[in-house]
C-alpha cells in the first residue's frame, strides 16, 4: 500500500519534472526562434493571449480529477460575453451587469451539474447538449451584431499591465495566478481537496465512505460556470467588443492544458502545479510558433496534436507493460509445451 | 427431481421472454413517438404556411436531412459501442474540399473516382481515430476531439484562403442532390436503402449485435469472446468513411467549399442520433431511429425559417432537443428497470 502511493507520487513527480524541461526547451525554442520573445512587449502578449483559457483550466482540472468533465466552458464563455455586451448597451450600469453575467454564469453550471448529478446524465453528453444550446443562446442574444461602445476604464482591464509587476503581467494572468493559488490549496491542503481524488478513483467507495459526491459535484459545475463567466467578461473587456462567437472552440485548448499538465482523464489524479506548469509551456509553444508566422489558422493542428501527446504518453509505460507480459506468457506456454512433450512420450 | 429443478428455469425464461417483449414494445414506441411528432410538426406547420409542403421545399428538406441522416448512420454504430466521434464535421470539410478540387485539376475526371478519393479519405481519418481509441487506449471523446481540431486545421492549411466554386464543378456532379424519381430526390431514396441495410446488419448480423453487446457492457463483451476492440475500430472506420462520402455529397449540394464546410456538423448530428433514440451510454437504439432523428431535426430547423423564426435560434433548439432527448431516455430506462423489477418480483413470489 505505501508502495503504490510512493509509486504513484514518484509517476507525478517525473511527469511535472518532464514538463519543467519541456518549459525550457519552449523557452530555448522561443529565443532561438525570435529575438523578440524575451522582450517585455511579447511576454505581455503572451500572457493576453493565455489569461482566459488559463483560468478556465483551474475549476476544469478540480471536474476532471472528479472523473467528470465540461465541455461547455468556451460557449458559458461566449454567452457571458454576448449577456455582457446586451445589458450594458440597454444602459445597464456595469457592475451590476457583471454580477448578472456571473450570476448567469453560475446558473449555467448548475443546469450541467443538476443533469449530471440528480438526472444522472453523462457529463460528456450534458455538456456536448449545453456547448451548443449556451453558443445558441449567445447567437439568440446577440444576432449578427457586434457591441464595442464599452467604457475604457473597463477595456483598459483587459489591454494594460498590472501596476507593480514591471509591465509583464496582465490583469487577467493576475486573476489566474491568484486563483490558481486558492484552487491549489483547496485540492491539495483541505479534506474537500481529498475528497474530490477519492470520487475520481472509486465514487462507490467515496460514497461509502460518507462523501457527499453529487453535491460535491454540483458545486464545482457551478463554480465552472462562474469563473468562465468571468473569463467572458476579461474576454470582452480585451477585445473591447462582444459577439456571438467569442472564444469559440477554446474548450480544446482548457482541455489539452489540464491533460498535459498530468491529470488523468480517467479522475482521481492530477496536480495544481502540473496545470500551471502545463499552462506555461502551451502559452510559450503558441507564441514561439506565433514569432516565426506559423499560420494561425492551423493552431488547432499543432493543439489537438498535443492533447494526443499528453494522453499517449502515460500510457507508453503500459504499453511497455503488457508487451513485456505477452512475451513472458508466450515464454511460460513455450517452456510448458515443451515439459508436456517430454511427458507425452 | 428434474421437474422441481426445471420449474425455477422454466419461469426464468417465461419472464425472460415477457421482458423482452416489454423492452421491445417500448423501443418501438420511442420510435413511433418520433415518427408522430414529425407528423404533427408536418401538420401543423403546413396548417399555418401552407408553401411548407411544397414540393420543392419538401424535396430542399430531405436532400438537406439526407446528408444528417447518413452521418447519423455511421455516428450510430460508433455511440452503440459506448464511443463518440466528434470529428465526422472536420473529415466531411476535408473530403468535400479535396474531392471537389479534384475537378479543377483533372478535366473530365470521373464522379466514381471522386466517391472513392472521398471515402478513401474518409476511411484514414476513421483509421487514425479507431487505432488511437483500440491501441492507444485513449479515451475516443479525447481522441476524436483533437482529430476535430487536427483535421480542420489540415483543412485550412490545405484550403488556404481560396474555395472551390460551383462554376468549377461539372453539370453531371451538381445534378446529383437535384435529380428525382416521382418527385422524390433520388439521393435520398439512395440513401434511405443504405440506411435500410445499414439498420439490417445492426439488427441481425452477428458482428452488428456484438456493437450492442460491447456498448451494453465492455467487459462483458470481452469476456464473452467478442473481439472488442477490432468491433470498435471497425466502427470508426466506418464512421470516418461515410462522413468522408458525404464530404463529396455536400460538395455537390452546396457546389461553394471554403475551409469551414461541415463546422458544428458533429453536434447537429450527435443531436439528430440522441434524439432518434440511440442512448448516448451505447448498447441500445437504432439506425432507422437516428435517421428519424436527422429527418425530425431539419424539419424542425426548416419549419422554424418558413415560420419566420429567425435561424439564429437553430443551434439553441438544436441544444435543448439533444438535452432533453437524453433526459427523456434516462426517464424511460430508469421506468423500465423499475417495471422489469416489479414483474421479477411478482413472479418470484
Amino acid at each position: 500500500m505505501g508502495r503504490g502511493l510512493r509509486e504513484r507520487i514518484d509517476s507525478l513527480v517525473r511527469w511535472e519534472v518532464g514538463l519543467g524541461f519541456a518549459l525550457v526547451a519552449v523557452i530555448v525554442f522561443g529565443i532561438i526562434a525570435s529575438s523578440q520573445f524575451l522582450t517585455s512587449f511579447n511576454l505581455f502578449y503572451l500572457n493576453l493571449s493565455i489569461g482566459e483559457i488559463a483560468i478556465m483550466t483551474l475549476p476544469m482540472t478540480l471536474l476532471i480529477v472528479t472523473g467528470e468533465i465540461d465541455l461547455s466552458v468556451a460557449s458559458i464563455l461566449g454567452m457571458s460575453s454576448a449577456l455582457l455586451g446586451d445589458l450594458y448597451s440597454h444602459g445597464w450600469s456595469m457592475p451590476l451587469v457583471i454580477v448578472v453575467v456571473l450570476a448567469v454564469g453560475a446558473v449555467a453550471g448548475w443546469v450541467n451539474g443538476f443533469l449530471v448529478t440528480r438526472v444522472g446524465l453523462p457529463s460528456l453528453a450534458v455538456t456536448i447538449g449545453t456547448l451548443t444550446l449556451y453558443r445558441g443562446i449567445a447567437v439568440v442574444i446577440l444576432g449578427p451584431s457586434t457591441i464595442s461602445t464599452f467604457p475604457a476604464r473597463y477595456t483598459n482591464v483587459g489591454v494594460t499591465t498590472l501596476p507593480h509587476t514591471g509591465g509583464y503581467l496582465s490583469y487577467s494572468v493576475g486573476i489566474f495566478i491568484v486563483l490558481a493559488v486558492a484552487f491549489a490549496v483547496a485540492l491539495h491542503a483541505t479534506a474537500f481537496g481529498r475528497s474530490l481524488f477519492v470520487m475520481g478513483a472509486n465514487e462507490e467507495a467515496a460514497r461509502y465512505a460518507g462523501i457527499r459526491v453529487k453535491r460535491t459535484k454540483l458545486t464545482l459545475f457551478v463554480v465552472s460556470g462562474m469563473v468562465c463567466a468571468l473569463a467572458g467578461v476579461l474576454y470582452t473587456f480585451r477585445l473591447s467588443t462582444a459577439v456571438q462567437n467569442n472564444g469559440i472552440g477554446l474548450e480544446l485548448n482548457v482541455v489539452t492544458i489540464v491533460l498535459l499538465g498530468g491529470v488523468s482523464i480517467f479522475g482521481g489524479r492530477g496536480t495544481i502545479v502540473g496545470v500551471v506548469l502545463a499552462t506555461a509551456v502551451f502559452a510559450g509553444l503558441q507564441n514561439a510558433l506565433f514569432l516565426t508566422n506559423f499560420q494561425q489558422s492551423a493552431m488547432g493542428v499543432v493543439t489537438g496534436t498535443l492533447l494526443l501527446l499528453s494522453v499517449l504518453i502515460p500510457n507508453l509505460s503500459a504499453f511497455a507493460e503488457r508487451g513485456r507480459d505477452l512475451l513472458r506468457r508466450r515464454q511460460l506456454g513455450a517452456a510448458r509445451g515443451a515439459r508436456a512433450r517430454e511427458a507425452a512420450p | 427431481m428434474t421437474g422441481i429443478a426445471d420449474a425455477p428455469t422454466r419461469a426464468s425464461a417465461v419472464d425472460d421472454a415477457n421482458a423482452r417483449r416489454l423492452i421491445d414494445l417500448v423501443f418501438r414506441a420511442r420510435e413511433l413517438g418520433i415518427v408522430a411528432v414529425l407528423a404533427l410538426l408536418v401538420l401543423v406547420t403546413a396548417l399555418i404556411e401552407p408553401r411548407f409542403v411544397d414540393l420543392t421545399n419538401v424535396q430542399f428538406i430531405l436532400v438537406d436531412a439526407t446528408i444528417f441522416a447518413l452521418l447519423a448512420l455511421g455516428e450510430t454504430m460508433v455511440v452503440l459501442t459506448r464511443n463518440v466521434d466528434l470529428s465526422i464535421g472536420s473529415v466531411l470539410g476535408l473530403s468535400a474540399f479535396l474531392s471537389a478540387d479534384l475537378f479543377g485539376h483533372h478535366h473530365g475526371i470521373s464522379i466514381v473516382l471522386v466517391f472513392v478519393v472521398g471515402s478513401a479519405i474518409g476511411v484514414a481519418c476513421g483509421l487514425v481515430n479507431g487505432f488511437l481509441t483500440v491501441v492507444g487506449r485513449v479515451p475516443s471523446l479525447v481522441v476524436t476531439l483533437a482529430m476535430l481540431y487536427i483535421l480542420r486545421g489540415i483543412d485550412t492549411l490545405v484550403v488556404g484562403g481560396g474555395q472551390v466554386v460551383a462554376s468549377s464543378l461539372p453539370n453531371s456532379f451538381i445534378d446529383i442532390p437535384r435529380r428525382t424519381v416521382l418527385g422524390l430526390p433520388l439521393l435520398a431514396i439512395v440513401v434511405a436503402v443504405v440506411i435500410g441495410a445499414g439498420a439490417y446488419y445492426l439488427r441481425s448480423f452477428r458482428s452488428g449485435r456484438e456493437l450492442y453487446a460491447i456498448g451494453s457492457n465492455p467487459d462483458a463483451a470481452r469476456l464473452a469472446g467478442i473481439p472488442a476492440s477490432r468491433r470498435v475500430f471497425t466502427a470508426f472506420v466506418i464512421s470516418g468513411g461515410i462522413a468522408g462520402i458525404a464530404g463529396v455529397l455536400y460538395a455537390a449540394r452546396y457546389g461553394t467549399i471554403d475551409s469551414t464546410a461541415g463546422s458544428g456538423y458533429e453536434l447537429q448530428v450527435i443531436a439528430a442520433v440522441v434524439v432518434g433514440g440511440v442512448a448516448i451510454f451505447g448498447g441500445s437504439g437504432s439506425a432507422v431511429g437516428a435517421a428519424f432523428g436527422a429527418l425530425l431535426l431539419n424539419t424542425i430547423l426548416s419549419a422554424l425559417y418558413v415560420l419566420g423564426v429567425s435561424p439564429f435560434w437553430n443551434q439553441a433548439i438544436a441544444g435543448g432537443l439533444l438535452l432533453g432527448a437524453i433526459a427523456l431516455d434516462r426517464g424511460i430506462s430508469l421506468q423500465l428497470a423499475a417495471a422489469l423489477r416489479r414483474r421479477r418480483t411478482h413472479l418470484g413470489a
